[in-house]
């Protein structure tokens, strides 16, 4: 029985998914077109925490700006804000000082490492199994506390600024964040044998929301969900910040179901935590910011490996303190029209675990 | 199963992952973001830097009336103006506070003569 009228002759019915819904953190809004138990179609609605964050961004000053872009969106809030400086750091031509850079890669591995904590908890409480959500998000605190202690914020951060970072981590800081990120991946290690082996997460991953190679790349699939389906796309390879100093494969899986990207997301942790050592362990001395003087001509587009993927930025300046666009794509857009294809055929049951693979983040999708 | 007993016994003996909040708080860390808590109003030279950098128009700096103010449900506790300012009056507390019962800005006035009877006019 659906909540909404019966089309006719066919049968079918319209179920409303969401914008409430236990398994959705954020409104998000499907209509299914179902067949039974099967859906048939899959019609999007997004539009609920529209805040209108670009037009803002128009007003304020640019280097105001940074603390805007990074409340789009709060689990990947630093990386909003590097895409945001890296961009105004092109065009103004700024050398940022090399400890800056590795401090990004620092407190940006550690949000990667919250939010896919975040994500792994958020799976396991999805398909009913609220033990493991609550051993994820213990882990998760921890990193939360490095965060509060390092920058300040547990979940905004507010480290980066035009030309460098606000804070610095000391000597100390940085072996204490080594120690506690080997602890993460221990007790994640512990973990994984549940998300690998458990008959119950098997059952209800394996084989769900199949997404084809071709069909990933045909939709501009980002993030773990290409890297799930094959393909070796990771914006970090490019080597920015200072990425290009480290040393890391982009994490692929060929199994192209909700297994396989959760299997993503899992060894993306442990790689995280070592991209957070070799950062710790290759990390120079020195400044952590520059002066920043003039104003920023020209438009550029910055792109950054989020958590969920790909974010572009598209900044156009005009010379003066305000800027004359803001554009941001972020990845769960770029992600819905895969979800979009996955949905059609699957059952109505599998729909929250399918919403909940391409990790949606609808607060940046609307912005 | 024997991994389950050894589980089993881990935990009767552990602590809990928890803290029992009222009861045993945690202390703050050090140079936390927890809230804008004032200013040294005796310092403050009213130069207006920190309003015209705070991102949400929180401050409000009249130079006229020797006046620093705060509207907190405006404030996003970014920290610009505390870096920002050229005499490092403002205030930071590294503990988060529960909101304000009364939607009262706080407000700073100098004191420029030595004694004065009033000055203060709000």
């Amino acid at each position: 029985m659906g909540k909404s009228g019966k089309s006719g002759k066919s049968g079918k019915t319209v179920i409303p998914f969401g914008p409430q819904h236990p398994v959705l953190p954020e409104p998000l809004h499907l209509k299914l077109v179902m067949e039974d138990e099967i859906i048939v179609e899959a019609i999007p609605a997004i539009g609920y925490v529209h805040r209108g964050l670009e037009k803002l961004t128009e007003v304020k000053e640019f280097t105001q700006n940074v603390f805007i872009v990074e409340r789009i969106c709060g689990i990947c809030s630093m990386m909003h804000a590097q895409a945001y400086c890296q961009g105004i750091e092109t065009l103004m031509n700024i050398q940022v000082p090399d400890r800056a850079k590795y401090l990004r890669v620092i407190w940006g591995e550690l949000h990667r490492l919250h939010s896919h904590l975040l994500w792994l908890g958020l799976l396991a409480d999805a398909f009913g199994f609220e033990s493991l959500f609550m051993q994820v998000w213990r882990n998760r605190e921890k990193v939360m506390d490095i965060m509060e202690e390092t920058a300040g914020g547990r979940v905004i951060i507010s480290v980066n600024a035009i030309g460098g970072t606000r804070r610095d981590m000391s000597p100390e800081v940085l072996r204490k964040v080594a120690v506690i990120a080997d602890e993460i991946k221990e007790d994640m290690m512990q973990l994984e044998k549940v998300f690998m082996a458990d008959y119950t997460v098997k059952h209800r991953l394996v084989g769900v929301g199949v997404l084809e190679p071709d069909v990933a790349y045909e939709f501009g699939a980002v993030g773990p969900m290409a890297r799930a389906s094959g393909i070796k796309q990771d914006l970090r390879t490019t080597g920015y910040a200072a990425y290009g100093e480290l040393d890391f494969e982009p994490v692929v899986e060929t199994g192209c179901d909700s297994y396989a990207r959760t299997m993503v997301r899992l060894r993306e942790v442990y790689q995280s935590v070592d991209l957070i050592k070799q950062a710790i362990g290759k990390i120079p001395d020195g400044e952590t910011s520059v002066p920043v003087k003039g104003m920023p001509n020209g438009e550029v587009i910055s792109r950054v490996e989020q958590p969920r993927g790909e974010v572009l930025y598209y900044l156009k300046a005009n010379g003066t303190k305000n800027l004359d666009r803001l554009r941001i794509r972020t990845p769960t857009f770029a992600n819905i029209p895969t979800l979009l294809k996955m949905l059609p055929g699957s059952q109505l049951a599998d729909v929250p675990i399918l919403i909940l693979t391409i990790d949606p983040c609808i607060s940046c999708t609307e912005r | 199963m024997f991994e389950m007993i050894g589980n089993i016994f881990r935990n009767l003996s552990s602590k809990p992952a928890t803290r029992k909040y009222p009861f045993e708080k945690r202390p703050a860390f050090k140079n936390a973001r927890g809230q804008i808590s004032g200013i040294d109003i005796d310092q403050c030279i009213f130069c207006g830097i920190c309003q015209r950098k705070c991102p949400a128009d929180a401050l409000k700096v009249t130079k006229a009336e020797k006046s620093w103010e705060i509207d907190q449900f405006k404030c996003i506790i970014c920290g610009a103006c505390v870096e920002v300012c050229p005499k490092k009056c403002i205030k930071m507390e590294d503990e988060y506070k529960t909101s304000a019962y009364k939607k009262e800005a706080y407000k700073a006035v100098q004191n420029t003569a030595p004694q004065p009877p009033a000055p203060k006019e709000d």
